[in-house]
């Protein structure tokens, strides 16, 4: 599904990523792990098509489609979702309003009938449920006045009304409790399907007890330095990062 | 000669046509008001960019029109007034063209007792003093009320009675329809004790050339009474647009002002509401939309002089290509009015990099237990909330559009009649699409 080869990319005059190798598959969950600064979110930020990142090398394919060549709106529309770390405040959009020009955007793409207000509502209904939100969400202005629970549960739920094909969760535990977490991970996991496919970017192991990840890679310092299986989690949330970061020094000497 | 003195001289002789064209037809109270407000214009003369409130707005291309005294317009063309009209307004409407009354366009619905609404001209014919019953604006401190004092013909008048209510909304709207005209409308109402009412003044051009618009609005609310004032400027970009406001609220009224200035090339719009009872409750949006060349103006004074009055003052504007901008907000708090709560906001997106605004609040507090904020931003659209609108698959240009709309949305949102608000809506999503997309 999503083929990424000795990608490179830097923000200004700084290299980020140096060289980044992954291959996710339909019904996939791949976990990125690493410390901070070892350019986690500047992966996802990239693979989501945000200015101000610069590929300075490498490719990545997306169902077959050059995904670097692609508008971030066409990224979307192609099935690929960002769960952001630190989701925008639009206020004056109201969240209804927001889902359903996402979703129709979708439909038209896929050339299936875009639904009107109403039809809208009663989809959306039952996308609230699987995060547990209140409908009243539908009515405010998008994530303004949110906590950062309900910031990060309405991303879920525009995860669940744009069904796409690979999800990119970009730091989505960062500062939730164990309930909003719970939540959270409970909807990544019922949207998930042998279709899908989702990498979840993490700092912290506590998450990958909740969305149990098929393999676990190491980023540091712009390179993916170790994979493995949901066991090098653990390993990590024991041993720290420090050793990692010793053996990807050792390495490169 | 300065320009400005030309320009003065050439009024003073327009003045003394117009009066001779009266025939006697104004009463000798409002001829004297007429005469005594043509000699303090002459005596102000018109405003430069040496006063401090008229620093950012040059009238230069005002005073190089000559914007003659309107002869009674033929409203052949304008039998159709349903053009104009907000689609779906039930409203008891009052039209005028080109500053003239036109009672066979106008279409009054029933009115409650207690309630009287008519064109200004006719009561004035009748019963010259109201003038001085009436008035709110002071005298002898502005050019424009004086010149609009002296050459006011026609122009609305509203009565609503003790505790009277009135549901339907009462509609003003004036069309411009000759170049080179001057229309200086007026409007006097006044809501007593305990009465409810809602006012809409529109003004739009029916053909392209150049007119000045020069209106004065003098409104008294009574105690406890409420009125809501919805006001929307969607004239040619070559006319020229000065509003003068005055509002008198007495004790424990409500009043609310929307106003929104989409259209004109200048526009000067001077607000000051005088909180002159105790817990009065005051509120001023408004919405300047503008792009081309426009450059609209936008002066409010909120003064409170007594305790325990809350004053509510927010304005957005959008400005695009080579428009300019001015937001001027005093608020000022005199020693008696303790426990005032007044709330400031101007906030301003400019869709270009050409585009200018000079935005002031200006507090001036003499009470020692008052609660006073004000803030003032100026921005481009958010980037990032640019970035998360595609990352949802919604385009760049659509994304845009998406949050101008929603910055405009704001102030459109607060206008409690639909049709109206549904009307609005339109008008700045169909300027959006332009400006928005000129820059895409």
């Amino acid at each position: 599904m999503l083929n990424i080869e000795d990608l490179q990319a830097s923000v200004g005059d700084t290299q980020i990523l140096r060289g980044i190798n992954l291959q996710v598959n339909a019904g996939e969950i791949h976990a990125i792990m690493g410390p901070n600064g070892s350019g986690k979110s500047t992966m996802a930020q990239v693979l989501a098509g945000r200015e101000g990142y610069e590929v300075t090398g490498g490719s990545a394919s997306f169902l077959g489609r050059d995904l670097l060549d692609m508008d971030p709106e066409e990224r979307a529309r192609e099935g690929l979702f960002l769960a952001f770390q630190y989701p925008v405040e639009i206020p004056g959009v109201n969240s209804t309003y927001f889902l359903r020009t996402g979703y129709n955007e979708m439909c038209k793409h896929r050339g299936q009938e875009e639904l009107d207000a109403m039809d809208f509502l009663s989809l959306v209904r039952e996308k609230l449920r699987l995060v547990e939100m209140d409908e009243s969400f539908l009515k405010r202005s998008v994530n303004e006045g949110f906590s950062g629970g309900e910031k990060k549960r309405h991303e879920v739920l525009q995860m669940a009304v744009l069904e796409p094909r690979l999800a990119v969760l970009d730091e989505t535990d960062s500062g939730l409790d164990i309930d909003a977490l719970r939540v959270v991970a409970n909807g990544v996991n019922a949207l998930h399907s042998p279709d899908k496919a989702a990498i979840v970017v993490t700092h912290y192991q506590r998450l990958l007890e909740y969305i149990v990840p098929d393999y676990v890679h190491v980023l540091y310092n712009g390179r993916i330095v170790r994979s493995g299986g949901k066991e090098l989690a653990i390993e990590l949330e024991e041993k720290g990062y420090d050793w990692v970061k010793d053996e990807a020094v050792g390495a490169t000497v | 000669m300065t320009q400005s003195a030309e320009r003065t001289a050439w009024y003073v002789e327009c003045f003394n046509d117009f009066v001779r064209s009266l025939n006697g037809a104004s009463s000798p109270q409002v001829l004297s008001q007429r005469k005594k407000a043509i000699d303090a214009f002459v005596e102000l003369g018109f405003p430069t960019a040496r006063d401090e409130e008229w620093r950012y707005t040059s009238l230069a291309t005002l005073l190089r029109q000559d914007f003659g005294v309107a002869s009674k317009p033929d409203v052949a063309p304008f039998t159709d007034v349903d053009a104009w009209r907000v689609p779906n307004l039930q409203s008891h409407l009052l039209v005028f063209v080109d500053g003239h009354f036109q009672p066979a366009l106008s279409s009054g619905l029933s009115l409650p007792g207690g309630v009287d609404v008519g064109n200004l001209g006719s009561l004035l014919k009748k019963n010259g003093d109201v003038c001085d019953k009436w008035s709110v604006a002071p005298r002898g401190e502005d050019a424009f009320v004086e010149l609009n004092t002296a050459f006011s013909r026609d122009g609305v008048h509203v009565h609503v009675g003790k505790d009277v209510c009135v549901r339907v909304p009462i509609e003003v709207l004036f069309i411009a329809t000759s170049p080179s005209v001057a229309a200086h409308p007026r409007l006097w109402v006044r809501v007593e004790e305990g009465a409810q009412a809602t006012l809409v003044e529109r003004y739009v051009s029916a053909s392209d050339g150049a007119h000045l618009t020069n209106s004065l609005a003098e409104f008294s609310v009574g105690e406890n009474a409420h009125l809501d004032h919805y006001r929307v400027q969607n004239e040619n970009r070559a006319a020229f647009h000065i509003a003068n406001l005055h509002v008198r609220e007495e004790r424990h009224s409500v009043f609310r002002s929307t106003c929104f200035t989409l259209g004109s090339g200048l526009t000067r719009n001077h607000v000051h509401t005088h909180l002159v009872g105790e817990g009065v409750d005051s509120t001023l949006n408004g919405l300047y939309l503008v792009g081309g060349k426009q450059h609209v103006d936008n002066h409010t004074l909120i003064e409170h002089a007594q305790p325990h009055c809350q004053s509510h003052e927010f304005y957005k504007g959008i400005l695009a290509d080579k428009s300019t901008g001015v937001f001027r907000g005093q608020i000022l708090v005199h020693q008696a009015a303790q426990k005032t709560d007044a709330y400031q906001a101007n906030r301003n997106l400019l869709l270009s990099d050409r585009a200018e605004i000079n935005t002031k609040p200006q507090l001036e507090i003499y009470a020692d237990d008052v609660k006073c904020s004000h803030g003032a931003t100026i921005g481009q659209l958010d980037e990032d909330a640019i970035f998360y609108l595609r990352s949802r698959g919604i385009g760049r240009a659509a994304a845009r559009q998406v949050l101008t709309r929603a910055f405009a949305g704001e102030v459109v949102e607060r206008i409690r009649l639909e049709p109206l608000r549904l009307q609005l809506e339109d008008h700045v999503g169909e300027r959006l699409e332009g400006a928005v997309a000129n820059r895409v």
